[in-house]
Order: structure tokens, then C-alpha cells, then sequence
């Protein structure tokens, strides 16, 4: 199963920073040292989700742990705070 | 040439072309349809999440207008009074207007109580003028009853 890390950029869109097969221990390893240094560089990590009837909706995680195996994409975005 | 860091039109309208296809893979198709008819998203709060089920309490179920780059909106379902501008930013350079909005959709669907805890809270007209937002809401509710018998008017049945 692939699995895109994909990164909010301003004047760009998003940006594919990670992508690996969570099943295989070398990719895994990336995909942690990827996902890592988002959260380094403050950034909050969003699964998108789809909830029983076809709704979507979002998790946010902050450890690697936490994303669903079956997650498709991890959205990285700037962490919020009072404007 | 531009130079190095200035604004690049160009650029920028790509940018916001990606933002969108991004937005469109993640939100529900009415919040898709609402982005691009009106640039905004409604999203109700998490005790309100099925205000057609009739599971809200009368006069709790509020939602919430997610503008680019302005501040949420909060408001009461039922009455249309404006509850306070809840403004949250995004760190460093400013993201592409569909990139903030989902963001801020993410965030909210993630985590509501968080999000609104990290925001500002100010007077509703502190930067969003007042009769904007009702006209917004007028013009959402009717173009959602316009909707019903649309290819998604289901997928509004179900909110």
C-alpha cells in the first residue's frame, strides 16, 4: 500500500515530499523520517477520512503511530495559531 | 523577469489551480460545490454535525464560514446571528486561497475545540463586514434549496 506525504506550499500548491509502502520496513523508515521532520519544522499532519456513509472528514495525528495503515495521503500544513 | 521572491501572477494561479485540486479530493462534493460557487465553505460544528436529522438541540446548532485568508465565521443555524470572528493564520508564507481554506477545514474537521482555542476571538465586523456574511448566508441557503434535485442534492440530504 502507497502512502503520499504531501505538503502545503505557499506559491505552490502541494508538494510530494515522501511516498512509500508502509508494508516494506525500508520505506517505512523514510516515511518516519519524513513524517518527523514536518512535525520538526512545526507543521500539523492531517489524514483525510472517510466515515461510514461516504462523509469525509479529517484526523489529525502527531505520531507516526497514529496513521491509519490504510491511509492513502498525509496532508502537512502550518501549524495554526491566533491571527 | 520577476525578480527572486516577488509576486508571480502566473505562479500563483497554478498554485491555487493545485490547491484546488487538492481541496476537491478532500472535502465532501457539496463543500466542493459551495467552494466554487460562492469561494467559501460552510462546515457545521461538531455537536450540529446533522441538522436535517433533526440530532441538533433547538437554538445550539451553529456552523462555521471558512473564508481565504479572512477569519472563520461562527453563527447560529437557526437564527443566522453571528457568533465572533475566529482568526487563525497559517505560518509563513501565505498558502494559496484553497490551501488555507483546507486547512482550515482539516483543522476543524480534525479538531474543532483545538483549532477554535488556538484562534483570536473577536467582535463579528472586526475584519469581515457583517452585511457580507448574512448576504453570504442568504445566498448559501438559497443556493442550497436550488440545489436539492442536483446530482449531489443526496449528499446534502445526508449532512
Amino acid at each position: 500500500m502507497t502512502m503520499k506525504f504531501l505538503a502545503m506550499q505557499a506559491g505552490h500548491g502541494e508538494v510530494l515530499i515522501a511516498e512509500g509502502d508502509i508494508a516494506d520496513r525500508e520505506q517505512e523508515a523514510l516515511l518516519i523520517a519524513a513524517f518527523r521532520a514536518q512535525l520538526d519544522l512545526g507543521m500539523w499532519a492531517a489524514v483525510p477520512l472517510s466515515e461510514p456513509g461516504g462523509r469525509r472528514a479529517a484526523e489529525l495525528v502527531g505520531r507516526f503511530e497514529e496513521i491509519p495503515r490504510d491511509a492513502e495521503r498525509v496532508i502537512f500544513f502550518p501549524r495554526a495559531a491566533g491571527g | 523577469m520577476a525578480a527572486a521572491g516577488a509576486y508571480d501572477a502566473e505562479r500563483e494561479r497554478e498554485a491555487e489551480l493545485r490547491a484546488r485540486e487538492l481541496m476537491r479530493s478532500c472535502v465532501n462534493h457539496d463543500e466542493w460545490a459551495m467552494y466554487e460557487a460562492h469561494g467559501l465553505i460552510r462546515v457545521y460544528g461538531q455537536a450540529s454535525r446533522s441538522p436535517t436529522r433533526g440530532t441538533r438541540a433547538a437554538g445550539r446548532a451553529y456552523g462555521y464560514l471558512i473564508y481565504p485568508h479572512k477569519p472563520l465565521v461562527g453563527y447560529l443555524v437557526d437564527s443566522g446571528r453571528l457568533l465572533g470572528e475566529y482568526c487563525v493564520a497559517f505560518g509563513g508564507p501565505r498558502l494559496p486561497a484553497a490551501d488555507d481554506v483546507l486547512a482550515k477545514w482539516l483543522a476543524l474537521r480534525a479538531d474543532e475545540r483545538a483549532l477554535i482555542a488556538s484562534a483570536n476571538v473577536h467582535p463579528i465586523g472586526s475584519q469581515l463586514d457583517p452585511a457580507r456574511v448574512r448576504r453570504d448566508l442568504e445566498r448559501l441557503a438559497v443556493w442550497e434549496r436550488d440545489a436539492v434535485g442536483s446530482v449531489w442534492s443526496g449528499e446534502l440530504q445526508r449532512l
